[in-house]
């Protein structure tokens, strides 16, 4: 087969990005107390564990409630974005979606200690869940910018124009016939900001307040060498539930990017 | 109806405002807090606001830092090594994966490959450091298969706690940053040039060299842009993979806002720092713009 080098060097790549991932079930699931092989036995005691203890609930509520907020509100400012980025050109229009994209290149930890600077020291605020949303947007907003991008730029533009002919008002262009179609891209994107937000450390560790975050509350365990099970059954959970909801996510920008080049051509027929 | 008079352009400018305005609140005027609070000093528990060069006298002298002494580099000639190593090793690593998407996987398969690259990405980055010491440590994966296979008789030590396991994390976690630029740029090439090079008798690796590798370069410097800057601010994989002891400029900068409580020392320290690191990246823009030119 034409390029088969490639092809082995593709593969052995892949197996170096999921190599250490699927270790995780390996270690969750066996019965020893030490990480390291041999393994001892199959055991499911240390999902058990995790089940009984209430401060890893409390800091996984806190968590699943961040990444929604995250993900509506970065959503909604992608959506401003991505649909100003699909229009006609204004002055300054590539420096302001430019600055909003600067977070991709920035450290994280340079926009962490900016905020709590600002957050703490200049309106001698507390750090609460609302800190953290609110940093956690700043960093999702590019990748939900990104996605949307895809959407909205693939929509036929004289599909609003028709419906305005036919005396819909500009908002009710947009909400009846421009948002179903970057709906698929709309559910992507909220999805992968809850994703970043559910999966974030760094942010998270300068900015929660008296209540962890999931990452954060695993960070501290891992200080604590009989926890180090534990981590790896929380590990495998939230690893299968981040390929699922990726799973998902693609699924739907695939569907929106099909439903969009369907739609445009089926505007010329 | 009442907006309708409105030019588009104008109206695209009304929609980018609440994005933008959320970035300037969120991002630009903390920038500009920490830059003002670099100029002050912590005096005890309360910051002192008289503005002074305190902080960058500290930065620029210690020789923690930037200088180092006799017997140690300075903290951010280590951590610039560790970004430069962890960007070239990204990107050696990057490139053929990108050139088999999209010069040999057929184009209907191409968005599964790239999923499958970017899926271990969104996987749990904490915990994914982690098992890197799973993998290295003393009991870990990689010694005790070597000792399984008779190669080795003790474990070997020296795979955890030194800077080669924190380039081996980092470049783990930034790969994917490297391949998609790259992969995007490999797309873009017109194949007929390729065609039209070969006809003209040049062999298939002298295309590569000659147009291939010039046209792909946007995309490599789009891959050390967005993984040299990032990288320099990871503080979390040098602390677990270099354990006690070990410290980054990111550390530095960290311990000096959750533990040390020295903010302004922190601000001064990571304005340092971007400005070298902003520095580098544009020297090295501006040396590949030079090279892409004289290439024509």
């Amino acid at each position: 087969m034409k390029g088969w080098p490639f092809r082995v060097y593709a593969v052995l790549l892949l197996a170096f990005l999921y190599g250490p991932i699927l270790l995780l079930p390996i270690f969750a699931f066996n019965d020893g107390a030490i990480i390291a092989f041999p393994l001892s036995g199959f055991s499911t005691r240390w999902f058990e564990a995790l089940w009984e203890t209430d401060a890893l609930w409390q800091a996984a509520r806190n968590s699943l409630l961040i990444a929604a907020f995250t993900a509506v509100l970065a959503t909604l400012l992608g959506v401003f974005a991505a649909r100003s980025g699909s229009m006609a050109g204004f002055r300054g229009k590539g420096l302001m979606l430019g600055f909003v994209m600067l977070p991709l290149v920035l450290p994280e930890i340079v926009i962490a200690v900016a905020l709590l600077v600002v957050i703490r020291q200049a309106l001698g605020l507390d750090l609460a869940n609302w800190t953290v949303v609110l940093a956690h947007t700043v960093i999702t907003v590019p990748f939900s910018i990104a996605i949307l991008n895809g959407a909205f730029a693939s929509l036929d533009p004289s599909l609003e124009e028709a419906a305005m002919d036919l005396g819909e008002s500009r908002w009710g262009a947009f909400r009846l016939v421009t948002l179903p179609l970057v709906a698929p891209g709309i559910v992507s994107s909220l999805l992968i900001s809850f994703i970043i937000s559910l999966d974030d450390f760094v942010i998270a560790q300068f900015l929660t307040g008296a209540n962890p975050t999931l990452p954060v509350y695993i960070y501290g365990l891992t200080r604590f060498v009989d926890a180090l099970p534990l981590i790896m059954a929380m590990g495998t959970i939230l690893v299968t539930l981040s390929i699922t909801l990726l799973v998902i996510a693609e699924w739907f920008r695939r569907r929106g990017l099909a439903r969009a080049g369907v739609a445009s051509t089926g505007g010329f027929l | 109806m009442r907006l309708r008079g409105q030019s588009e352009g104008a109206r695209a400018a009304v929609l980018a405002l609440p994005p933008f305005l959320y970035a300037v609140l969120l991002l630009a005027v903390p920038l500009v807090a920490i830059v003002a609070i670099s100029f002050m000093t912590q005096d005890g528990l309360v910051i002192d606001p008289t503005p002074s060069l305190a902080n960058y006298r500290e930065a620029l002298t210690s020789p923690i830092y930037i200088w180092g002494n006799a017997t140690r580099w300075g903290t951010l000639p280590v951590s610039l090594y560790v970004a430069a190593m962890v960007t070239l090793v990204t990107v050696v690593l990057a490139f053929p994966m990108a050139y088999f998407i999209s010069f040999y996987v057929a184009p209907s398969r191409k968005s599964l490959w790239l999923f499958l690259i970017t899926i271990p990405f969104w996987t749990s980055y904490l915990v994914r450091i982690f098992l890197w010491k799973v993998v290295l440590g003393f009991n870990g994966v990689i010694n005790t298969a070597l000792m399984g296979l008779g190669l080795i008789r003790e474990p070997l030590e020296a795979l955890l706690y030194n800077l080669s396991s924190v380039i081996v994390a980092l470049s783990h976690s930034y790969v994917v940053f490297a391949i998609l630029p790259i992969y995007v740029a490999l797309e873009k090439i017109d194949r007929s040039l390729l065609e039209a090079s070969q006809d003209l008798g040049e062999t298939a690796f002298a295309t590569f060299l000659r147009v291939t590798l010039p046209l792909a370069m946007p995309g490599v410097v789009g891959a050390v842009l967005i993984i040299f800057i990032p990288v320099i601010g990871d503080y979390v994989t040098p602390e677990l993979m270099l354990g006690a002891g070990g410290r980054l400029m990111s550390n530095l900068i960290q311990a000096q806002f959750l533990g040390l409580n020295n903010w302004p020392l922190g601000s001064a320290l990571a304005i340092v720092t971007m400005i070298v690191v902003g520095v580098i990246a544009l020297l090295f823009l501006l040396l590949m713009r030079r090279w892409l030119r004289a290439r024509g």
